[in-house]
């Protein structure tokens, strides 16, 4: 993508690149930023729906503007230091939570080629950051100074540590079949119609990994970090303001980087489910299986009730694991036995 | 003039490490430590990628900044420690410190010198990344480990296992008396065996039955 945009631009000069590099960045990041906050909306509105509310619907049509109304006000609100809380990491907390929701986008392709950074470990990549969103809400649980902030942060952590080692399982499983960690190389292997896509033929650790995407990204029902019933808000109840919002666009952004792992890895990316359909572009496709990946987050979020903690983490060590960890053996001999493994380069 | 970005960088992720080593043993606070650890061995990972070991860089984010420093961070955070009490011995342990530093500094030079590559290493050594261009250093890594090295590998995996199957039974106590919930058995649970339906007259009372289970 970045190269695309320099030899669009002339193709001259160190100064061009980073020029090309930075509208690649804006031409990523801009989208993510604004369809973080219509996907705040979305989630909202699927929530009052299924329990027959009517939701945000006064601020613009439907009440589409609710979202940067909430922005502008949180923007406008005092930033609240906590005296006993350590401020520089208090403030760096948010931050690294923020950017790491981020800098994840760099890989991902939105269609054949165009990603900001095509990494041959692009999937290695996406695990590596996911690894260090944790440090956001431990240093913002431990800076706070509180018991509720603590206790949130120490669970929040233990949950996406565990939960972890079932998605790196179930991303071997993937993997076995495409024979590289490239994420375009990982589309591309589920080249054509519906049926080639991957959750047909992977379908039960597609739905592990649903699962512990949800884990992952502290959604319901494993949201115990901020159980308001117990914890308040967990990790994030001393912030305010534009620190607290920094916290809610990132766990937003984290949860499309989810939905888009999950089109990438399963739902054939950018290819059209039918031949017929393919005179639509392809990032067309991706966006609809991200809001796919995303109205399933949504529509959990409101018919399933909390765990409870020490069910949480069985259902991770106990369940998860070893089923995952059967997977990948099953798929293997299959892949190995079988003489199906793809051979590369 | 067009600057050399690469050297740059490179100087750039070298400082920074050597910088937040040596704050991970200045920092007043253990906490403070730990961060900045953190972030030596994130620059680490970012020298890796300059030298084109990105499967490396990648693994040494997900391991140790992943995994085992948020266990680090864990135990610091979790501890009560009395900052104070801990800095005033440190001047009386600091000849015994540094003679343990120069002696491992010593053996690593002495190893350095003294390192025998095998014939086909020697071939690959030469650059951090494979000669072919065709092979990323994912498979070039795997080829190696998983045919030449395949039982260093596995014993290396065996005694990884060993650890942690060691750790697990020096933390298991069996404590008796504790309730256990065993979520089976409470989905097999039928109504009949769980609840009693029971008439009871006005004025007379009942006496329940005692269940089981």
């Amino acid at each position: 993508m970045v190269d695309a945009l320099y030899t669009l631009f002339g193709g001259e000069g160190q100064l061009l690149y980073v020029v090309a590099v930075v509208t690649a960045i804006l031409a990523i990041m801009v989208p993510v930023m604004i369809s973080v906050a219509l996907v705040v909306y979305f989630d909202r509105k699927i929530w009052a729906a299924v329990q027959m509310r009517r939701g945000p619907n006064v601020v613009g049509p439907f009440g589409i503007l609710q979202s940067f109304a909430d922005a502008l006000k949180l923007f406008l609100k005092e930033t609240i230091i906590p005296t006993g809380a350590n401020k520089f990491i208090f403030l760096m907390a948010p931050m690294i939570t923020f950017t790491l929701a981020m800098i994840s986008w760099a890989v991902i392709p939105v269609d054949a080629g165009m990603a900001i950074a095509d990494l041959n470990v692009g999937i290695l990549y996406i695990l590596a950051i996911s690894s260090l969103g944790v440090y956001g809400i431990i240093m913002s649980g431990w800076a706070s100074n509180s018991r509720y902030a603590f206790l949130g942060a120490l669970r929040s952590a233990a949950q996406m540590v565990s939960y972890e080692v079932s998605i790196g399982f179930v991303l071997v499983c993937v993997l076995i079949s495409v024979g590289s960690l490239n994420l375009g190389d990982i589309v591309e292997s589920q080249q054509g119609t519906i049926f080639n896509w991957n959750f047909i033929w992977f379908f039960p650790i597609y739905v592990i990994f649903f699962i512990s995407a949800l884990a992952e990204t502290n959604r319901p029902p494993f949201d115990l970090p901020e159980a308001e019933a117990e914890l308040v808000a967990g990790y994030q109840v001393e912030y305010s303001s534009m620190a607290f919002a920094l916290f809610f666009l990132g766990e937003y952004a984290n949860i499309l980087l989810m939905s888009a792992i999950m089109a990438i890895l399963f739902l054939g990316g950018w290819y059209a489910p039918f031949p017929f359909l393919e005179f639509i572009p392809g990032f067309i496709w991706m966006l609809i299986k991200i809001g796919i990946g995303f109205f399933m987050f949504a529509i959990v979020k409101a018919f399933v009730p909390r765990y409870r903690y020490d069910q949480l983490m069985r259902l991770g060590w106990k369940v998860f694991l070893p089923l995952s960890l059967f997977f990948v053996i099953f798929y293997a001999a299959i892949y190995v036995y079988g003489g199906l493994l793809p051979v590369r380069g | 003039m067009e600057i050399a970005l690469p050297d740059m960088v490179f100087y750039l992720f070298a400082s920074v490490t050597v910088a937040s080593g040596v704050l991970v043993i200045s920092a007043r606070n253990p906490v403070h430590s730990v961060l900045w650890l953190i972030l030596a061995f994130f620059s680490a990972a970012g020298l890796f990628v300059l030298m084109g070991a990105e499967f490396l860089a990648m693994l040494l984010v997900v391991v140790y900044v992943g995994a085992v420093a948020v266990l680090f961070l864990f135990v610091v955070m979790m501890l009560d420690i009395n900052f104070t009490e801990l800095r005033q011995g440190m001047l009386q342990h600091l000849p015994l410190g540094g003679l343990v530093g120069f002696i491992l500094l010593g053996e690593l030079v002495a190893l350095t010198l003294a390192w025998n590559f095998g014939e086909d290493v020697a071939k690959n050594a030469a650059s951090p990344t494979p000669t072919d261009a065709g092979i990323t250093n994912t498979e070039a890594l795997g080829q190696l480990l998983y045919t030449d090295y395949i039982f260093i590998f596995q014993t290396a995996g065996l005694i990884l296992l060993v650890a942690m199957i060691g750790a697990i039974v020096l933390t298991l106590r069996d404590r008796p008396g504790v309730r256990r919930q065993n979520i089976g058995q409470q989905v097999n649970r039928k109504p009949q065996e769980a609840f009693d339906l029971v008439d009871v007259e006005t004025g007379k009372g009942v006496s329940l039955p005692t269940k089981k289970g």
